[in-house]
């Protein structure tokens, strides 16, 4: 059997809450995902989601559990990873060139060619002549696409995605769907798409994980079987592409309605 | 804390202020323009509102006869004229310590010493401790209590170990600077948003590169908003450091002047401490400018 890009057993996270109580995100989750495939995460709004991301990009460890990339166990930053943070994360400081170079330049390549496949990537990701930009001087779609070029040219064979879409308005989204889409196909690497959007999980994705409410482990997951290339927008209306929402969503809605009646208590 | 918020308070919001209580009428095209000769015109106003009363007041008391009439007595307040008159002969004739440029450049130096000084120290540390936890804990007690002393009193222990020359000076002002700008970049270091170190370690940045690549240039607006007040500190221990003995400078022909109950002596010595800060203020806001060309600019030059 191929080894897994990633694979996540029995891992539980906690977290010491500044109260002094401790938050349990994850418990004894298990998840394997494919070389190439592309997955999306969806569950009720919470820690749970990114806190996975986290796990397997080796930014956090887990508190019990093994998280493996390539067969390799996770510690510290593993290599060949690419993260798309929810949150605007390009540098503020840096030209939209001098971002994008970031990533080879931290990984020793010099200045002269880093800057070279940045304009290469900046042209790919649709920014040509916005190089000497900074990054306040763009849209919200814009910056998402110099976030988007900046992890991909490290040529990740992981990308994680923590929602990265979800501050972008309707139309500049679907836009940005299909380019991550088109973008991935060229490139051979696995997909985690975290989302609460499970309209958007099942139009990019190959296989959709459905996470419980906190503490969050895998429910269930559903292979995807749309044919690609796909186009977000008018993949929705397909008839399968329902069937396999109603399928997904029976399953979601026990979650969301746990997590939304655990906040109307809190709050109360 | 209180430190930094001062810094930031007192300079960046000021303007800040400054620009959003603009009428909106003056947004118009054309009222711009006529706005910014009002404001010019009502400061010329206050100048001479106040320099005149002073002035007037000066010229018509009567202090040194039993029963006159006495508003502002000169000896002791001096006036206007006889002020500038006093700065025109220290540029003419030079003043009882030498020319008045080298006093001015005596003290510009020491300023600017002790602001370098302090600046740089205060930087390297701020961020030194910003980010190390464990460096932060340990001197943390002996910092803040470094801090609340009155520190201008170092400038008497300087004056004695280090000597009457320019050394003490530097020393006073840079002590005074340091730690504004060290409790600055100890924030800024503190306050850079974890998503941006995250993204640079995913992206392979190496501990130094995370410190000069993301958590400087975050810091660097703090820094520099403290530079502001800084300055005017670093002036303060210069001018206090010739106080406690020196040979030349403007402090110390202010306190001549003192000593010969010269209070236009002393006016002018301040006029021209003034004007120093005032061209120094511009140069770090210039400075301030070419640094941080990243950041969105504010509502003041955006205005038409």
């Amino acid at each position: 059997m191929m080894t897994a890009a990633i694979e996540l057993r029995g891992v539980s996270k906690r977290f010491l809450t500044p109260s002094g109580t401790v938050y349990t995100a994850l418990r004894d989750l298990d998840m394997t995902i494919q070389p190439g495939e592309f997955c999306a995460v969806v569950g009720p709004t919470g820690r749970g989601k990114s806190t996975t991301l986290g796990l397997i990009s080796g930014l956090e460890p887990s508190s019990e559990g093994t998280v493996e990339v390539y067969g390799k166990r996770v510690n510290g930053i593993a290599d060949g990873i690419g993260y798309v943070f929810q949150s605007d994360a390009v540098f503020p400081w840096k030209t939209v060139l001098d971002n994008v170079a970031a990533g080879p330049r931290y990984r020793g390549v010099a200045q002269r060619e880093a800057r070279d496949r940045a304009r290469d990537w900046i042209t790919r990701v649709g920014l040509a002549g916005f190089e000497d930009r900074y990054p306040y001087q763009l849209s919200g779609g814009m910056r998402k696409r110099v976030a988007l070029a900046q992890s991909l040219i490290n040529s990740p064979r992981i990308l994680l995605m923590d929602e990265p879409f979800s501050a972008l308005d309707v139309q500049t989204r679907s836009l940005m769907e299909n380019e991550l889409l088109t973008l991935w196909s060229a490139s051979s690497a696995s997909v985690v798409f975290v989302t609460h959007d499970l309209e958007e999980a099942i139009s990019l994705s190959d296989r959709v994980f459905v996470i419980t409410a906190g503490p969050g482990t895998v429910k269930s997951n559903y292979p995807v079987d749309l044919p690609r290339p796909r186009n977000v927008a008018e993949i929705r209306l397909q008839p399968h592409f329902l069937e396999i929402y109603e399928e997904i969503w029976k399953d979601l809605r026990d979650e969301v309605l746990v997590s939304y009646e655990r906040q109307k208590r809190g709050a109360a | 804390m209180s430190v930094r918020s001062a810094a930031r308070l007192s300079v960046q919001n000021f303007d800040a202020q400054a620009a959003i209580q603009v009428p909106a009428t003056v947004l118009r095209v054309g009222g711009a323009r006529r706005y910014r000769l009002q404001v010019i015109g009502l400061r010329v106003m206050v100048a001479v509102v106040i320099l005149g009363a002073w002035e007037v007041g000066a010229r018509v008391s009567d202090c040194n006869t039993a029963g006159g009439v006495c508003i502002v007595d000169k000896f002791f307040w001096s006036q206007p004229s006889d002020i500038a008159q006093k700065l025109w002969s220290w540029f003419a004739n030079g003043t009882d310590l030498g020319p008045i440029w080298e006093q001015v450049l005596v003290t510009m130096e020491e300023t600017v010493g002790g602001f370098v000084v302090g600046s740089v120290l205060g930087i390297i540390f701020g961020v030194a401790l910003g980010r190390n936890r464990l460096l932060a804990d340990v001197l943390s007690p002996y910092i803040k209590g470094a801090n609340a002393i009155p520190r201008v009193v170092v400038g008497a222990l300087f004056a004695v170990s280090l000597g009457l020359d320019i050394k003490a000076k530097i020393a006073t002002a840079s002590v005074l600077v340091f730690f504004v700008v060290f409790f600055n970049a100890f924030q800024g270091v503190r306050e850079v948003d974890r998503n941006l170190i995250a993204n640079a370690r995913i992206l392979g940045a190496n501990q130094r590169r995370l410190t000069t690549e993301i958590v400087i240039p975050s810091a660097l607006s703090w820094i520099v908003a403290s530079l502001h007040t800084s300055f005017g500190l670093a002036l303060v221990g210069a001018v206090v450091g010739e106080l406690f003995g020196a040979t030349q400078g403007v402090g110390e022909l202010i306190y001549l002047s003192k000593n010969l109950f010269d209070t236009a002596g002393v006016f002018a010595g301040m006029a021209l401490l003034a004007a120093m800060a005032l061209v120094a203020e511009a140069l770090i806001t210039a400075l301030e400018n070419r640094l941080i060309r990243w950041r969105p600019p504010v509502a003041t030059e955006t205005r038409i």
